[in-house]
């Protein structure tokens, strides 16, 4: 599903969060999205799944503008991975990925063995099939981030929307859940903060101050001059003698 | 992966117990007619059971018949509904406002309803046209819509994350309403009440069964019900607010609709509690926590059980009250908050141990 926003504003208080935002991302793209704390990312990702009304723009869903559909229909389509989402409920991992299929049951239509098997599937996708009993309250940070991951999964979305997902994450869980995200034939937008894992996109966007000041593909984005500007670092590329790909490093003063 | 399977299963379906649910409840009834100052055997009441639903003729003591039917069976089944609608308006709050503290009188309406009783009772509001219940009543709504309206100018008047700031200016708005409802029934008590009528409010307030009669429970019955099939209705909504109001929204739940409207009818069906029985406290508080600890947080179960425990805590609440003091009936909500503060503490501590 493609997924596009036109010139999208947004503002709290007075204070632009989002200025002109303007955006496509291809259907089955893997859209990574960097830029300094505070440049924005979040509020975007908040708009593009339908969580606030933008103040001016809109965003569409293939051609259908999100503010004409209700929240569940959204959300048949569209699943996000929030930052920072905790609960005090006793509840196991299994129940909270369950949570996921919420957009398609009604009082009237109850749970099937069909939704089992999205559950399982998830919980094995995220390497926590083996904790499904566990309480919520045991987890540790990086689980609870894949028990969302898997709970977004369980929606089986058209466009995975995912904020900061590999926060918390150990390194072997950071990169089996970046591929996972890859690999998933659906549509991606994930904002990312280590910008070697975001070269790994299919394209990346820029977001500065609330404008969203350069996309494209990671190689033409992500220049030494891109990062000065936006970042205030200085970078230099290296050459992984493994696989022949660049790493960028990067210092706060020359 | 098959053992998660099945489960996951049995988590979403562990409902065998439910069928129970009906048979408990009638044999809690049955305990509350039979239980009081003049014992009643069971038989007795089944004949009069009999008798009186289903036409039969038999020959039982017109005195018994008459403490049966007329007084207390009503009352067990007014106490029943009570106890069901208060517990099950704590579940809905709990959930949606993600706070642990919420019970049904967090809008501002037991203060509502002391405010109108106390204008009826003593100031004499209505002139006698209004009873005490219907000065509750329209207290409680008042005191409600003041409430929500607060709670809505507060939430206008501040940005962020709006699940989370919606939650916050509804409770600040409650306890602000509240406040102001409380102030008033003082004012009005110190300004004109005689200290025997201070004395019968506060009896009112804490709660009283004695005078419930059968035009009680035709109201009480549908409130009641109306409530369980709203929350049944909704409870996969209310397993969405799990996480908070932003998780439920991007699960696809009308956050603002969905939360109104259950908020509303919650407020509702105390409020018909209320006038019809005053304040019972800590039902709705510790009801659904207890709940939680025995058969967890999701809906599909918490509902029902809630509904069920809170008709028999009420149930058992109100015998201990008409028998604890031979030749004395105790307000109920004292005996409630007796009985449930150590049983609750109790529960707390071994939910912390397991």
């Amino acid at each position: 599903m493609r997924l596009s926003a036109e010139g999208l504003t947004w503002a709290v208080h007075g204070t632009p969060l989002l200025v002109d935002v303007n955006l496509t991302i291809e259907p089955g793209q893997t859209f990574g999205l960097v830029g300094p704390n505070g440049s924005g990312k979040t509020s975007l990702l908040r708009l593009l799944a339908g969580l606030n009304k933008p103040k001016a723009g809109r965003v569409l869903m293939d051609s259908q503008p999100l503010h004409t559909l209700k929240q569940r229909a959204i959300a048949q389509s569209i699943a996000l991975v929030e930052q920072q989402a905790d609960t005090t409920d006793r509840i196991t991992v299994g129940q909270v990925v369950s949570l996921g299929r919420t957009p398609f049951l009604t009082a009237l239509r109850p749970w099937s063995s069909n939704d089992d098997a999205i559950v399982a599937k998830a919980l094995f996708d995220v390497d926590m099939a083996h904790m499904a009993d566990r309480l919520w309250h045991t987890l540790s940070g990086g689980e609870r981030q894949r028990v969302h991951i898997a709970r977004a999964l369980a929606q089986q979305p058209k466009i995975l929307l995912l904020d900061e997902p590999t926060n918390h994450l150990d390194i072997r869980h950071q990169l089996s859940i970046l591929e996972l995200v890859r690999q998933l034939p659906i549509t991606v937008i994930i904002s990312l903060h280590d910008l070697n894992q975001a070269m790994e996109c299919d394209r990346i966007g820029v977001m500065d101050r609330g404008r969203l000041i350069d996309s494209g593909h990671p190689e033409d984005v992500l220049t030494a001059s891109r990062l000065q500007q936006t970042f205030g670092v200085y970078t230099h590329v290296i050459d992984d003698p493994v696989d022949g790909k660049q790493v960028m490093r990067f210092r706060s003063a020359v | 992966m098959s053992i998660a399977l099945t489960r996951l299963s049995t988590a979403g379906f562990g409902l065998r117990w439910l069928w129970i649910t009906p048979l408990v409840l009638v044999v809690a009834l049955i305990a509350g007619t039979a239980i009081g100052e003049t014992p009643i055997p069971v038989d007795t009441i089944l004949k009069v059971l009999a008798n009186q639903l289903l036409g039969a003729d038999y020959a039982v003591d017109r005195i018994d018949a008459g403490i049966i039917w007329n007084y207390r069976l009503s009352r067990a089944v007014v106490a029943a509904c009570c106890g069901t609608s208060l517990a099950l308006a704590g579940v809905v709050l709990q959930a949606l406002l993600r706070n642990p503290l919420a019970d049904p009188y967090l809008m501002g309406i037991s203060a509502g309803a002391s405010t109108g009783a106390v204008a009826v009772a003593v100031a004499g509001l209505g002139a006698g046209a209004l009873s005490l219940s219907l000065g509750a009543f329209v207290g409680a709504l008042l005191a409600f819509g003041i409430v929500v309206m607060l709670a809505h100018a507060a939430n206008s008047g501040v940005g962020g994350g709006r699940g989370i700031q919606a939650a916050g200016a509804i409770i600040l708005a409650g306890i602000a309403g509240s406040q102001l409802f409380n102030a008033l029934t003082a004012f009005i008590i110190t300004k004109s009440a005689s200290a025997e009528q201070a004395r019968g409010i506060m009896f009112w307030l804490m709660g009283n069964l004695s005078g419930v009669r059968w035009a009680n429970v035709t109201l009480a019955v549908p409130a009641a019900l109306f409530g369980l099939l709203v929350c049944l209705w909704h409870r996969r909504s209310l397993d969405a607010f799990t996480f908070g109001a932003d998780s439920a929204a991007s699960m696809g739940i009308a956050v603002r609709p969905v939360r109104g409207m259950l908020i509303i009818a919650m407020a509702l069906v105390t409020a018909v509690m209320v006038s019809i029985v005053g304040a019972i406290g800590f039902v709705g508080l510790v009801i659904p926590h207890a709940m939680r600890f025995i058969v967890g947080s999701q809906h599909t179960r918490l509902v029902p059980a809630t509904a069920l425990a809170g008709a028999v805590f009420l149930i058992g609440s109100d015998i201990l009250s008409r028998t604890l003091i031979p030749g004395q009936v105790l307000p109920i909500g004292v005996i409630t908050s007796l009985i449930g503060a150590p049983a609750f503490a109790l529960i707390l501590i071994r939910g912390k141990r397991s």
